[in-house]
């Protein structure tokens, strides 16, 4: 654990005193919950909703549920679902404008939701996730709207997946900040308990709503040799020592041909990722034309549309498409932003529907600039 | 950390009102607007709605200095600039901004100013102010090409600059038409004609991007520094607060960093193709 905030511990049933303690609040507490084959991130209502001995099982490309005989509650990894899709909704109305006068009135839609959302269970990965989007999206009403008041409770990862590779990003597996409250889920064979750690006054006046003990050095010991455990379940690495360099040298290299050949330019890896935050336009109107609305809806620099200027589109090619994903995630948007646009949560990885795998393609573009 | 554009930016048109359209040529007008006190830079776009049809990236290509009204000059390529294009006078028009990189203040020295087609608008306000410090700075030139002569953007106003003012203004057009007894072919090859003091020249260029491209390498052959050559560059653009990420060019976000940007920051990246 790498915080000073109080810590206790409580057992694994108070999880459901904890949500109550964040509906009470006002809270509509978003967390992790079963759908159509995965575990996707939706408002629930008490701990029954969460995957318990649920776990998943991801490779490049494959993504299965599969049950898991200690009753974690966390004891799986990242679904395809991030925290984006609650913080910078697929679909926002930005205003809406009545025409029936002679001057046109134009009505700003920025909203914050009717209740604060509280997340649960959200990962180290998807913390930086976070934070990067607060950057990137700092200047957006409707962003900032959502983002306001929500409430973070955070789970030290206890399950890593074969695609992630958070450790060598530095965001995980230990959440390290931008939470009210952290939780570390410690299973046994007899105890079924979490660590409690708080953050911020939010975190500590729910922390007083709950029946902890104390924690001892043992939880705390186990806590550490959980976290170690998860670093070592990881499946993939990436080297960060000048990759932003040597992508941005990589730009006319070959292997981006080599890519296109397999890439079905699909966009998944870009819906799937926590950071991507790119967007389309659309107006709509009725038909008496009197009323329009300006929509604005998540795109991905896969498509043609995307980059269309000028009498048609810059990036035609796939392997142009691909090279800019990859580039602006490992290189440019350091330039652009301050950070690396991955925090190595491995979703791409895992719903690319043919396997492309961003670690093992950096890898390639590495070797190419260092033989 | 760069923090640039990271005041609250609303992404809300405001209403204008068109006072004028003068048509310019077939499918291009120039709209003047009742903006009241609406202060920009040479070089800066608006983001212009027709709200129910769509909203797209204009410059400004009026005077930023002598009050006249906001002017937008507009092309009608597409299903929202044929809407735009369109309007009369009397109607509305949403818009937001200005945004983006100016053009850099008139610098002493010469200044070479290279439009090709519509890229005159962007430049105009930067001419205006560079006639206004004649007397401070070396020659005023500017080089203009377009496809045929029917096609000269702000031809009588050419005309007049040419016989009142001591800019050096000269004009090329791809194809000729009959009774056209001026210059013919590419810009560059007007260029190859001016003597420029190399080491003296600022250059500001706006137009095709294959146009910028080959006037930019051959004005850095010619010895102009590449961190002197400012060129406007146009992508797709549908927030311009650096928000929906579709303006990319390798590390830049051109409705932030740009439109109007240093040759020697971009001429990497317009080399590699599909960039
Ligand atoms: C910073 C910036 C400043 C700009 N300033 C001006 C300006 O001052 N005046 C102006 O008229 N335009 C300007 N543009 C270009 C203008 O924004 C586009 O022409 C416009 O977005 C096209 O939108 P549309 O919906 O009408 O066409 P779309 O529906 O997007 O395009 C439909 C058709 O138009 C063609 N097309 C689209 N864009 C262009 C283009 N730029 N040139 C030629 N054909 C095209 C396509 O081939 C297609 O057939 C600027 C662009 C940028 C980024
Ligand atoms: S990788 Fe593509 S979709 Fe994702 S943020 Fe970058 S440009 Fe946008
Ligand atoms: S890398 Fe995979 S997920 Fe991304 S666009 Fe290509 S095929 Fe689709
Ligand atoms: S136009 Fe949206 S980021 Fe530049």
């Amino acid at each position: 654990m790498e915080h000073d905030g109080e810590l206790r511990a409580m057992g694994a049933e108070a999880l459901d005193v904890l949500i109550a303690a964040l509906v009470a609040r006002g809270y509509d507490v978003i967390g992790p919950t079963v759908r159509d084959g995965a575990i996707d991130l939706h408002k629930i209502h008490g701990m029954g909703d969460l995957p318990i001995g649920v776990t998943d099982e991801q490779e490049a490309g494959r993504y299965r549920l599969a049950p898991r005989a200690d009753g974690a509650v966390f004891g799986f990894s990242n679904g395809p679902s991030s925290w984006k899709r609650h913080l910078h909704p697929p679909q926002t109305r930005l205003w809406h404008a009545d025409l029936s006068g002679d001057r046109p009135v134009y009505v700003s839609d920025v909203e914050a939701p009717a209740r604060p959302m509280a997340f649960l269970g959200v990962r180290g990965c998807d913390l930086a996730a976070i934070a990067i989007l607060d950057t990137v999206l700092a200047a957006d009403e409707h962003y900032q709207a959502r983002r306001q008041n929500v409430a973070v409770v955070a789970i030290n990862c206890g399950q890593a997946g074969a695609t992630c590779f958070c450790a060598s990003m530095g965001t995980g597996p230990a959440a390290r900040s931008g939470f009210d409250l952290a939780l570390t889920e410690l299973v046994g064979d007899t105890k079924h308990e979490f660590l409690i750690e708080t953050a911020t006054p939010l975190g500590t006046s729910l922390l007083a709503e709950l029946p902890t003990r104390t924690a001892t050095d043992e939880d705390l010991a186990r806590a550490a040799a959980i976290l170690e455990t998860t670093r070592t379940q990881m499946g993939r690495t990436l080297e960060t020592a000048g990759l932003k360099e040597d992508i941005a040298a990589a730009a006319e290299s070959p292997h981006w041909q080599e890519v296109a050949a397999r890439c079905l330019t699909c966009g998944n890896c870009t819906m799937v990722c926590p950071t991507c935050f790119c967007t389309e336009m659309e107006d709509t109107s009725d038909l008496t034309g009197a009323h329009a609305e300006r929509w604005r809806h998540w795109e991905s620099c896969f498509t043609l549309d995307f980059s269309y200027a000028m009498g048609g589109s810059v990036r035609h090619s796939p392997a142009s498409r691909y090279r800019q994903w990859l580039t602006h995630k490992l290189s440019t948007w350091e330039d652009q932003f301050g950070t690396s646009g991955c925090v190595g949560c491995g979703r791409c990885i895992a719903w690319c529907p043919v396997g492309i795998d961003i670690t093992a393609e950096a890898k390639a573009l590495q070797a190419e600039a260092r033989p | 950390m760069d923090t640039r554009g990271h005041a609250p930016a609303s992404l809300l048109p405001r209403p204008m009102r068109v006072a004028r359209v003068v048509t310019e040529m077939a499918g291009t007008v120039t709209i003047e607007l009742e903006a009241g006190a609406f202060a920009f830079a040479p070089g800066q776009f608006v983001m212009v709605s027709s709200p129910g049809v769509g909203e797209v990236p204009i410059s400004i290509s009026s005077d930023p200095d002598d009050g006249t009204p906001l002017a937008l000059t507009i092309r009608a390529v597409g299903a929202t600039t044929a809407v735009i294009a369109a309007v009369s006078e009397g109607s509305w028009l949403g818009i937001r901004g200005p945004y983006g990189t100016a053009w850099p203040d008139i610098p002493e020295g010469d200044l070479l100013l290279m439009a090709g087609g519509l890229g005159l608008a962007p430049l105009r306000g930067a001419f205006l102010r560079a006639l206004r410090a004649q007397e401070r700075i070396g020659r005023v030139i500017l080089l203009y090409g377009t496809r045929e002569p029917g096609m000269i953007l702000f031809d009588r106003e050419l005309l007049g600059w040419m016989r009142q003012t001591r800019a050096e203004i000269h004009v090329t057009v791809d194809q000729a038409h009959p009774g056209w007894t001026g210059n013919v072919g590419l810009i560059t090859t007007l260029l190859e004609r001016e003597r420029l003091d190399a080491s003296n020249t600022t250059a500001f260029l706006c137009g095709p991007e294959v146009m910028m491209r080959l006037s930019a390498r051959q004005l850095a052959a010619l010895g102009v520094s590449p961190s002197r050559i400012h060129l406007s560059l146009e992508r797709h653009m549908a927030c311009a607060t650096a928000q929906c990420g579709r303006c990319q060019l390798g590390p830049l976000i051109l409705c932030r960093d740009g439109p109007v940007v240093r040759h020697s920051d971009v001429g990497r990246a317009l080399g590699i193709a599909e960039l």
